[in-house]
């Protein structure tokens, strides 16, 4: 599993990141997230807190964003809650950067239906263009990370970047949409496979396919 | 009442009740790590499976599952068996096998159940995690590889000490037990995650390696470092206590202790007098018993003799003080050694009346000069109990760190008889009201006032009396009982101009208006009251006398004997009865239980264990009126309130790593 840790406590942090607030836009989303609680349940809010700050961070680092100590302790006391537990939401899900990373998150998925499928080439491929698991590659625009299941195994291999996920790939594929998010521009997102739109079957229907017009009992073939 | 069968045998279990106490009820042992009666339902380290009809046919974790009517519940089954044997094999698959250098060996639950309960053998032959250690103050140590992720201390830092600084970061097998930045913990009760620990991951730092668990004896104590009583477990081995623990006793401490309690015990061994000293030409040279008693006699006191007891001494030292003082026909005997004279006519008007149990069920609580968690850390774990139940606390006196939700109405004293309307509605709308007055309130003479609250907010009704006072001194409602108390306090006292003047242990007082008096210190460490003394004559602490002590809410409480006082040092009676011979006169005892039946006889009441019955509380007097602002609160530093604790190396060093460098008390002569 990747590195949760947090990144470290520094007076260089502290001076970056002391003065942190939500920026008006982020404060009425916010503040919107918290309105959905009752009254006295406001904490129940810290998970999109804090992903609207990691976004906020984003936007003034030009990445997709990260969660720096005294973000997570703005939260915290935006909450009224003990920064503790925001610490423990924080590192608890994956969504939440601890450390900073580049323009790009490329989260490739390497459980079991995706690297049957191939994403040790998929990684192959990232490698190539300088990334490394875990740390920001030097033009700024990577970061690499290896995650668990995504929940796209009808279309492995996957990979998560940023906000979309694209799938089906091949690393000629990946190179493709790597070099169209390099030069700036949106690639299709989802399946990459042609004349595929999601999650569909590929070719002709392999399971279930009495059920394609009506319903069918199966129970009696077991 | 629903109806279980626990391995066939039928019982009725009260509502709300879960599986694993029904097997409990019906004798059965359920093994746990997460689980613990006085902490929330965690259900995570799955060690407490049982098999439950109706139910899915696979074992169920028993401490999170209500019993209900007609459960068929099985501990003994083979599935049960397999299934403990099954957790226990996980939960030791990333514990290091370092029994023989962790302090928790011998008293490991961990260890325990692994020989109940599991295999016998190992079959895991991959890499063990490892985690790195955790600063958690210096209180306690850490040896995280150990932990199992019970989270019972993450529970106790939220739910009763209700400081949120503990919590569990990461997730899955990398999951990490720390504090915020690894920042020590910081509040009166930290070191109770220790007891709280199955497993050997949060020890005792001053502790550490000092000890196993089978070398020690174990004494039953009460602790003196406050007013609660607090049961505790004095360990000692030879003539060292090695450490403090706390007892179960569910009107008292229920079973946690204040890091002072427990950590001071180390002081025991500092700064102790263990000689008689007498000034010579201004220093403070040794010498025998002998002279120290000649000079006693020589100073000639007749009825001018007067004795003032410290904070820590029990009940039959102060009696044997005070028979010795009559047998020399003085009556000037005071405990308030910081010189407050509040009326004592009347025991109940000065006694914490809701008792500690009581205290959890008052819905309004009015908190009058008192930093409570400073002066009785348990009795703020009750109020905290009481807001979580809806009970509304206001505090008149200085900005302190609550630890629940506490309005602060300004530490000027006269608000207490011009109440907000608000306050005024929530008192009188409350079943259970209550008004708690600490030292200060008391030193401003606000208990007058305190009675007109309670009557006009109506305190004290059928089978409820809300008026407390809350003190912070052990030894201050046995020194009532027996009559250590002059009507002007310690200002009579100077008035009458005793020509010597014992100090039983007194280090708070102000020897400067006794200049002229021949000043004898009976006590055990060479703190503020030794510096001032002509003559010291060395005693016994609280662990080196069996000795009876009386807490804030009139409990009375019995303390054995752990260990033999240091040096020539003597227990305290036995000073007293040879300073009778010495002025030669006659006391009445020759021996501790001859001087305990004596002070029986004076004060029923003290043989008695339990709470002493007072009687109704005095009329308050509408005209009484609280006035002045209460500048601070007593305690200026917790870890260092008393002598032992200031001759304590750990209570030092919290002092100054978690209070910021309080000042370093003062070496010894």
């Amino acid at each position: 599993m990747a590195d949760r840790s947090p990144a470290p406590d520094t007076p260089e942090l502290r001076e970056r990141w002391g003065g942190f607030e939500f920026n008006e836009s982020y404060r009425a989303r916010a503040d919107k997230a918290i309105a959905r609680y009752p009254e006295g349940r406001q904490r129940s809010a810290v998970m999109p807190l804090l992903d609207l700050a990691q976004r906020q961070v984003g936007e003034e680092t030009d990445t997709q964003g990260w969660l720096p100590l005294p973000v997570i302790e703005y939260v915290a006391d935006y909450l009224d809650m003990p920064v503790i537990r925001v610490l423990e939401v924080a590192t608890f899900y994956f969504m939440y950067n601890m450390k900073p990373v580049g323009k790009y998150h490329v989260q490739v998925c390497g459980t079991t239906p995706c690297m049957l499928r191939g994403s040790d080439g998929l990684f192959e491929t990232c490698k190539k263009r300088g990334m490394k698991k875990g740390h920001v590659s030097e033009d700024g625009l990577w970061t690499l990370t290896e995650v668990e299941c995504m929940g796209n195994c009808a279309t492995a291999p996957m990979v998560q970047i940023n906000d979309d996920n694209y799938e089906d790939l091949t690393p000629e594929r990946l190179d493709a949409v790597l070099d169209a998010l390099a030069k700036g521009e949106q690639p299709k997102t989802g399946t990459q496979e042609p004349g595929r739109h999601t999650s569909e079957p590929a070719n002709a229907l392999s399971s279930l396919p009495e059920m394609v017009d009506a319903n069918h009992d199966y129970r009696k073939d077991w | 009442m629903p109806k279980v069968t626990v391995d066939g045998q039928e019982i009725e279990v009260p509502d709300g009740a879960t599986v694993l106490q029904a097997c409990e009820l019906a004798g059965k042992e359920i093994p746990r790590f997460c689980y613990h009666e006085r902490l929330s339902i965690a259900g995570n380290c799955r060690m407490c499976l049982v098999e439950v009809k109706p139910g899915p046919p696979k074992p169920q974790a028993s401490c999170a599952l209500p019993a209900t009517e007609g459960q068929e519940i099985r501990t003994d089954s083979e599935m049960v068996k397999t299934a403990r044997e099954g957790v226990m094999e996980f939960l030791l698959i990333n514990h290091p096998l370092d029994c023989p250098i962790c302090d928790q060996g011998g008293e490991c639950d961990l260890q325990d159940q692994s020989v109940a309960y599991g295999r016998g053998a190992t079959r895991y032959e991959e890499n063990k995690r490892a985690v790195t250690e955790k600063y958690m103050g210096p209180l306690i140590k850490t040896v995280m590889t150990r932990c199992i992720h019970c989270t019972r201390c993450v529970r106790f830092s939220e739910e009763i000490a209700g400081v949120d600084e503990i919590g569990a970061l990461y997730r899955g097998e990398d999951m990490q037990i720390t504090t915020y930045l690894e920042q020590a913990a910081e509040h009166e009760l930290s070191a109770n995650v220790i007891d709280l620990c199955p497993v050997g991951a949060l020890t005792s730092r001053p502790y550490a390696f000092e000890a196993r668990p089978w070398e020690l004896k174990k004494t039953l104590s009460i602790d003196v470092s406050d007013a609660v009583g607090s049961n505790i477990r004095l360990d000692s081995r030879g003539r060292e206590v090695m450490r403090a623990l706390p007892r179960i006793n569910d009107d008292v401490n229920e079973e946690w202790i204040s890091d002072k309690a427990r950590y001071q015990v180390d002081g025991l061994s500092k700064r102790r007098l263990d000689k008689v000293f007498m000034r010579k030409r201004g220093k403070l040279q040794p010498a025998s018993w002998d002279e120290a008693f000649k000079a006693i006699a020589k100073a000639k006191p007749g009825k001018d003799i007067a004795a003032i007891a410290g904070d820590m001494v029990d009940c039959e030292t102060m009696f044997a003080a005070k028979a010795l003082l009559k047998a020399c026909g003085s009556t000037l005997v005071e405990g308030r050694q910081t010189g407050m004279d509040y009326d004592v006519s009347n025991l109940a008007a000065v006694n914490f009346n809701s008792t500690f149990g009581g205290i959890e069920t008052a819905d309004a609580i009015m908190i009058v000069g008192s930093h409570i968690r400073w002066e009785a850390a348990l009795v703020n774990v009750r109020i905290r109990k009481a807001v979580k139940r809806g009970a509304r606390v206001f505090v008149v006196g200085p900005q302190w760190d609550t630890t629940y939700p506490a309005e602060f109405l300004g530490d000027d004293l006269s608000v207490l008889g011009e109440l907000p309307k608000h306050v005024v509605e929530a008192f009188k709308d409350a079943e259970r009201p209550a008004i708690i007055m600490g030292g200060a309130a008391l030193a401003k003479g606000a208990l007058g006032a305190g009675l007109a609250f309670a009557e006009s907010y109506g305190l004290v009704k059928d089978g409820w009396n809300g008026f407390n006072v809350l003190h912070f001194s052990a030894a201050r409602m046995g020194g009532l009982m027996l009559g250590f108390a002059q009507k002007g306090g310690l200002k009579d006292i100077v008035a009458a101009k005793p020509r010597v003047v014992f100090s039983l242990g007194a280090d708070e007082m102000d020897f400067e208006p006794f200049a002229d008096a021949l000043k004898v210190y009976i006590g055990h460490h060479g703190d503020r009251g030794a510096h001032a003394a002509d003559i010291i004559l060395p005693a016994a602490s609280f662990a080196e006398k069996d000795g009876t002590y009386v807490n804030t809410e009139g409990r009375v409480q019995f303390a054995e004997k752990a260990v033999f006082a240091p040096g020539d040092a003597r227990e305290d009676w036995t000073i007293l009865r040879a300073l009778a011979d010495a002025l030669k006169v006659e006391v009445g005892f020759d021996s501790f239980a001859e001087l305990q039946a004596a002070m029986i006889r004076e004060v029923p009441a003290l043989g008695e264990e339990g709470l002493a019955a007072y009687g109704a509380l005095p009329k308050g007097g509408s005209a009484a009126k609280a006035e002045g602002r209460i500048a601070a609160y007593p305690i200026k530093d917790f870890y260092l309130t008393n002598p032992i604790a200031r001759a304590s190396a750990v209570m030092q060093q919290c002092s100054s790593e978690l209070l910021g460098g309080g000042e370093l008390a003062e070496a010894a002569e």
